[in-house]
């Protein structure tokens, strides 16, 4: 449970050295259609950080939210209302904004919140991401319905001299993926902490870590705190790539398919709703290139991970992993 | 063995017009081993649900070493000293041994939100937990699957949990429920161990195994204390007798 597997290391090692080398191959395999595939992928590792921020409450924690994307979306806004009008805003103080208003708001939600459990939870969770998203669809300062574009997007430099160009398509790439493996990093730290192993316990029984003298209710709610800022981190990327954000990116469609993701990779494993995030959207690409109705067989896919790998593809890969590794034991001894 | 270690007075819980606990006035003294006996529905377990803070007394005060712990809730009461053990097994079955007794351990930390640090690094929580599953004889079984485990050695796991704590007064309810002869055996010799450095509350209905490790003994029906006493003055009680092992009974 702490320790990821060696072959499943290596495995996620691949994935990233393909993901990585992508403007190296990407024009040899896809021709005029390269730049396009590398949004397309910008996205993609955007929704795995918004993915793995899930787990640590679906997964790790046992707090099923439905409620995740309102701080995806309020990242968005963030950075397009605290963003001066004719200029690009340094991201040294707007991505600190961005993540403090996301991690505040996760505060007063999960304050809120945290007293429910199960349905009530999921409940109360989505209610909060629609109370978020009428808000701003209704609201004139920040365009209602038709959101906000943010022109310049947030400008990277230090004493006058430019480190990145985030208009540059292959430059927001590498710093998404690089914020990916950084999440990833820190969930596993957090996974592996003393307030990770409380988070375990809390998960498995509540009840009896309250028992042991634990103050349940100050875990979760600082867990909660965690993952509204790492979804708020995702948001920024997306909105600095999309270069407009509405109120639809913090609807509840948003967080199900993040939901959906965490459940097809695996909850819990952290590593697995990244994969969730790749497979969930590689399909929605495919389903959508022959029919509107792909939700109809993104569904059907998802009724039959639900059946046939109930522990998503992250869990189905660690329990490959170590039905191996028992087996190689007996054939040892 | 003069020295009051708990004194709940008064102490009243009622679910509605039932009244599960109904003033109950109890004293440990500090070393003893004090049994609760009583028919199904007595409100045993309700008064040790009481005292380790897992639900809140109606009315009435529990005074633990001079200090006041009526409605404190259950992890503030696991702080100022009190462990307790379940009737129904309640542990993190998907964990380790180890690792279920390693999460009691480390809630004796000033703080477990702390991000950074691998847990396992943390020598004295190790130290702690390893100390305590020699306690309670599961030093063998440490990196087994709480689930794995034989439904006694779960039960053994349960009192590893509540000593890694550092409790100075034990709550266990009915510790033997549904074990074996033999794992019941095994049981009251480590009660019997725990006896000579912990204060233990037990609730048992093993008449056999309360007789032979209790000093005093607490009799409940309907909620209310009917005697305490030594165990031959338990024995000897006419109206204990009477309500609880009806006229034709005896020990």
């Amino acid at each position: 449970m702490y320790n990821t597997p060696r072959p499943i290391s290596l495995l996620l090692g691949f994935f990233l050295c393909v993901l990585a080398f992508y403007p190296l191959y990407g024009d040899l395999v896809f021709g005029s259609k390269a730049s396009f595939f590398m949004s397309k992928l910008t996205t993609i590792v955007i929704f795995a950080i918004l993915a793995m921020s899930l787990d640590l409450l679906v997964g790790i924690t046992g707090l099923v939210s439905m409620g995740h994307a309102l701080f995806f979306g309020l990242a968005g806004y963030v950075l397009a209302l605290a963003s001066p009008e004719y200029e690009a805003a340094s991201i040294w103080y707007i991505l600190p904004l961005v993540l403090l208003s996301c991690a505040a708001l996760g505060a007063v939600v999960a304050f809120l919140t945290i007293k429910t459990s199960g349905i009530y939870f999921i409940m109360v969770t989505l209610a909060f991401g629609q109370m978020g998203f009428y808000f701003f669809n209704d609201a004139e300062f920040s365009g209602g319905s038709d959101g906000m574009y943010i022109m310049l997007k947030p400008d990277v430099s230090l004493g006058g001299i430019q480190l990145l160009n985030l208009d540059e398509k292959q430059t927001l790439y590498y710093l998404s993926l690089a914020c990916m493996v950084f999440v990833y990093m820190v969930l596993r730290m957090i996974l592996r902490s003393a307030f990770g192993q409380v988070l375990i316990g809390i998960h498995a029984n509540e009840h009896r870590v309250k028992a042991i003298g634990y103050n349940t209710a100050n875990y979760k709610i600082v867990s909660f705190v965690i993952a509204a800022t790492l979804a708020g981190l995702a948001g920024f990327l997306a909105a600095s790539q999309y270069g407009f954000v509405n109120p639809s990116q913090m609807g509840w469609h948003t967080s199900g398919y993040a939901l959906m993701m965490v459940i097809m990779g695996g909850a819990g494993t952290i590593f697995g709703p990244a994969i969730g995030a790749f497979v969930f959207e590689i399909l929605h690409y495919v389903f959508e290139s022959f029919t509107d109705h792909w939700l109809m067989l993104m569904g059907t896919v998802m009724i039959c991970v639900v059946l046939f790998l109930p522990n998503g593809i992250g869990g189905a890969l660690l329990s490959l992993v170590q039905k191996k590794e028992t087996t190689g034991e007996k054939n040892d001894g | 063995m003069a020295e009051v270690l708990l004194k709940a007075q008064d102490l009243t819980k009622n679910f509605g017009g039932l009244y599960a606990v109904d003033s109950v006035c109890l004293e440990l003294m500090k070393g003893e081993v004090h049994a609760i006996l009583g028919p199904n529905g007595a409100g045993k377990s309700t008064l040790v649900n009481l005292l380790s803070g897992d639900i809140m007394a109606t009315s009435g005060s529990v005074m633990f070493e001079g200090q006041e712990l009526t409605k404190l809730p259950s992890y503030k009461i696991s702080h100022c000293g009190i462990g307790r053990s379940f009737q129904k097994t309640n542990i993190f079955p998907k964990l380790t041994c180890f690792e279920n007794v390693w999460l009691a351990a480390q809630s004796r930390q000033k703080t477990s939100m702390r991000f950074f640090r691998p847990a396992r690094k943390m020598a004295d929580v190790k130290e702690l937990t390893v100390t305590s599953l020699k306690r309670c004889g599961l030093e063998a079984r440490a990196e087994t699957v709480a689930n794995a485990m034989s439904y006694g050695e779960q039960r053994q796991l349960e009192i590893g949990m509540m000593l890694a704590t550092q409790p100075r007064l034990l709550l266990m309810d009915e510790p033997m429920a549904g074990m074996g002869k033999e794992e019941s055996e095994m049981l009251v010799g480590l009660i019997k161990e725990l006896a000579q450095d912990y204060t233990l509350l037990l609730i048992e209905h093993d008449m056999d195994a309360v007789f032979a490790v209790a000093d005093r003994l607490t009799v409940m029906v309907n909620g209310r204390v009917l005697e305490t006493g030594t165990p031959k003055q338990i024995k000897s009680s006419q109206q204990v007798q009477e309500a609880y092992l009806g006229s034709e009974g005896g020990f």
